[in-house]
């Protein structure tokens, strides 16, 4: 319903003047990339910068399917997992290339989607959270359990990816891949809101009613979307999995799933940049509160929930709205 | 052979007690508002983990359980008051939100019981012995008896409450038709209220009742709140009787399958029934028929 009041505040004749600071903020985006590593090219640095980056990807994708689906995923962290794995066992138990593994893991976990997302967004209300949340924790026992293959919770080595012959490693190298990953998710889902399918899913969380009456299959279009924010994640995985080089089941944990949730919201649900910003925000902050470990979890609430009593739509959308008024 | 199924099925309907507690307070709140209140398990926990505290303090073990339940009680006031009303002021507040919030609040209680209490895991002393009981091949802890008594009792108290007292039948009335109930006069926001101090006092119950065998820790709240969650699915979301037969129900099937299948994958039950479920039979077994298909 929110998210509905947003869409209808950005009247018609305005579009085509919002292309320009649409452009205007993935400039922003790139030139941020860039700058990271100019500015500041030491390993930790970066490794903080991927770390995010790899976040916000999962979490761009994540938000087209709480903000523009309405529906919430609390599994989303097992799609994560489930890409990381699947392309480090293909790759180091049957051997495949990993430029071949890491799209096939995708591609796996993006069927799973389909197969859990089909009978369960048929239904009214919000059973994708249940299933989501089902398939999560299912996901993060079976890693946890069969180490003959994932080498339980002490984890599994990764072999590294190659590309045309040479290694990818290092972390100035994955930098460069993992930012223009992130540059391409953020602008594909851009234009995917401003296209007729963003147009249709705005629609659905307007009135589902309405948008059926104008021939809008709710189902179908939320169970796109909801394979496709899966597949995102997936791949963010696999990038994670080759980058790091190990993996562990705690990627696939419930609470990591709750966290994703987090940064979405409180970054701004329907809203791209805020999915960023949220990413950005919400993995800095543990990095500089190191001091208050004990309290990190007590934090995150707090924050979560300040955010939907005090901004419920989330911080980047409330201060564009803010400095809209200033104007 | 007949001494193990025994075991089994008596392990069973004390985990199964246990989650139709649980899942009893998920109905509760759902009723009330739709939201599913993700930090259910959190009341688990601050039962079980006050109740420790308490004893520790020196206090008896009967007070330390009342106390424990009670100060459950005030909590889950607390969390309808400051966390869930602000965002419920107007109705503006959509069942995602709300979610979110319960999810945050889950967080929080965790939080606060590592920094509060510690991370480590504690045990209260048997209500009354803990020398196993022979019964027909199996053996059985005193303290099964009494986590069965007392779900009884609560179930049989709460039947009571929703079916004889003018507050029980107005949070039902509620359950059934917000609007209506509003214009009998009923202040759906101290049905809200009330709601939350009952699911937090079942939770709470079931956390000092478990104690004793299952063990407590400020994260012990987590499983056994989704487990609850699954029961409560099962039986059907709202239902009361569904809760304590989803429950029961979980509980055997849990005991079962790890007896006889894999005790590795025990956890996995509850998860795997959720998923069949919302496959199969959207309304649980005793939810509404033919729930909404889009």
């Amino acid at each position: 319903m929110r998210a509905a009041a947003i869409v209808s505040e950005a009247p018609a004749p305005r579009r085509a003047a919002r292309a320009l600071p649409r452009s205007g903020a993935l400039l922003l985006l790139a030139v941020l990339l860039v700058a990271v590593p100019l500015l500041a090219p030491n390993a930790y640095v970066l490794e903080v910068a991927i770390v995010i980056a790899l976040n916000a990807i999962v979490c761009v994708g994540l938000n087209l399917l709480i903000g523009y689906a309405g529906q919430i995923s609390l599994g989303h962290a097992g799609f994560f997992a489930l890409g990381a794995y699947a392309s480090a066992l293909l790759a180091s138990r049957l051997g495949w290339p990993v430029w071949l593994a890491m799209p096939a893991a995708v591609a796996a976990v993006a069927l799973l989607a389909w197969l859990v997302g089909r009978p369960t967004l048929r239904l009214k209300g919000h059973y994708l959270a249940m299933a989501t949340l089902g398939l999560g924790v299912i996901v993060s026992i079976v890693l946890t359990n069969e180490d003959r293959y994932t080498g339980g919770p002490d984890g599994m080595p990764v072999p590294p990816l190659v590309l045309f012959g040479r290694t990818l490693q290092g972390e100035s190298a994955w930098y460069v891949v993992i930012a223009a990953v992130l540059w391409l998710t953020v602008w594909g889902a851009l234009n995917l809101i401003d296209s007729p399918v963003g147009r249709a899913l705005r629609a659905l969380h307007g009135s589902e009613v309405a948008a059926e009456t104008a021939g809008i299959d709710s189902a179908k279009w939320k169970l796109r979307v909801f394979v496709l924010s899966a597949a995102i994640a997936a791949a963010a995985g696999t990038l994670t999995a080759h980058y790091a080089g190990f993996l562990t089941p705690a990627k696939a944990s419930f609470l990591h799933s709750v966290e994703l949730v987090i940064m979405v919201v409180f970054g701004g649900m329907a809203s791209v940049w805020g999915a960023v910003v949220g990413a950005g925000v919400l993995t800095l902050l543990p990095q500089l509160l190191t001091a208050l470990k004990d309290y990190e979890m007590m934090s995150f609430g707090a924050i979560l929930i300040a955010t939907m009593i005090f901004f419920p739509r989330g911080i980047v959308p409330t201060l564009a709205r803010w400095l809209q008024r200033g104007r | 052979m007949g001494g193990a199924w025994l075991q089994f099925v008596a392990g069973g309907l004390t985990a199964g007690a246990i989650y139709a507690l649980v899942a009893l307070g998920f109905s509760i709140v759902y009723n009330a508002s739709h939201a599913i209140n993700f930090a259910q398990g959190e009341f688990v926990m601050i039962g079980g983990m006050g109740a420790v505290a308490l004893v520790a303090l020196g206090l008896p073990l009967a007070l330390a359980v009342l106390l424990a339940v009670a100060g459950a009680m005030i909590v889950g006031l607390l969390v309808q008051r400051l966390a869930l009303e602000p965002a419920q002021a107007g109705g503006r507040a959509d069942v995602v939100t709300l979610i979110i919030i319960t999810i945050g609040v889950s967080l929080f209680l965790r939080g606060l019981a590592q920094v509060v209490w510690d991370k480590r895991i504690h045990t209260l002393p048997a209500f009354s012995g803990s020398e196993p009981i022979a019964i027909g091949g199996a053996r059985i802890v005193p303290q099964s008896l009494w986590v069965l008594a007392g779900t009884a009792l609560a179930v049989l108290l709460l039947g009571a409450f929703f079916n004889r007292t003018l507050a029980g039948k107005a949070m039902r009335a509620t359950a059934i038709n917000p609007q209506a109930a509003q214009l009998m006069g009923i202040s759906t926001r101290g049905v809200m209220r009330a709601s939350f101090a009952l699911a937090a006092a079942l939770g709470a119950l079931g956390g000092v009742l478990t104690a004793p065998i299952t063990f407590t820790s400020y994260e012990a709240g987590v499983m056994l709140g989704l487990k609850g969650f699954a029961a409560a699915m099962l039986g059907g979301l709202g239902s009361f009787g569904g809760a304590v037969v989803g429950g029961l129900l979980l509980g055997l099937l849990e005991s079962l399958g790890a007896g006889f299948v894999s005790s590795a994958y025990k956890d996995a039950i509850a998860f795997v029934v959720i998923l069949a479920v919302l496959f199969f039979l959207p309304g649980g077994l005793f939810g509404a028929r033919g729930s909404d298909r889009v």
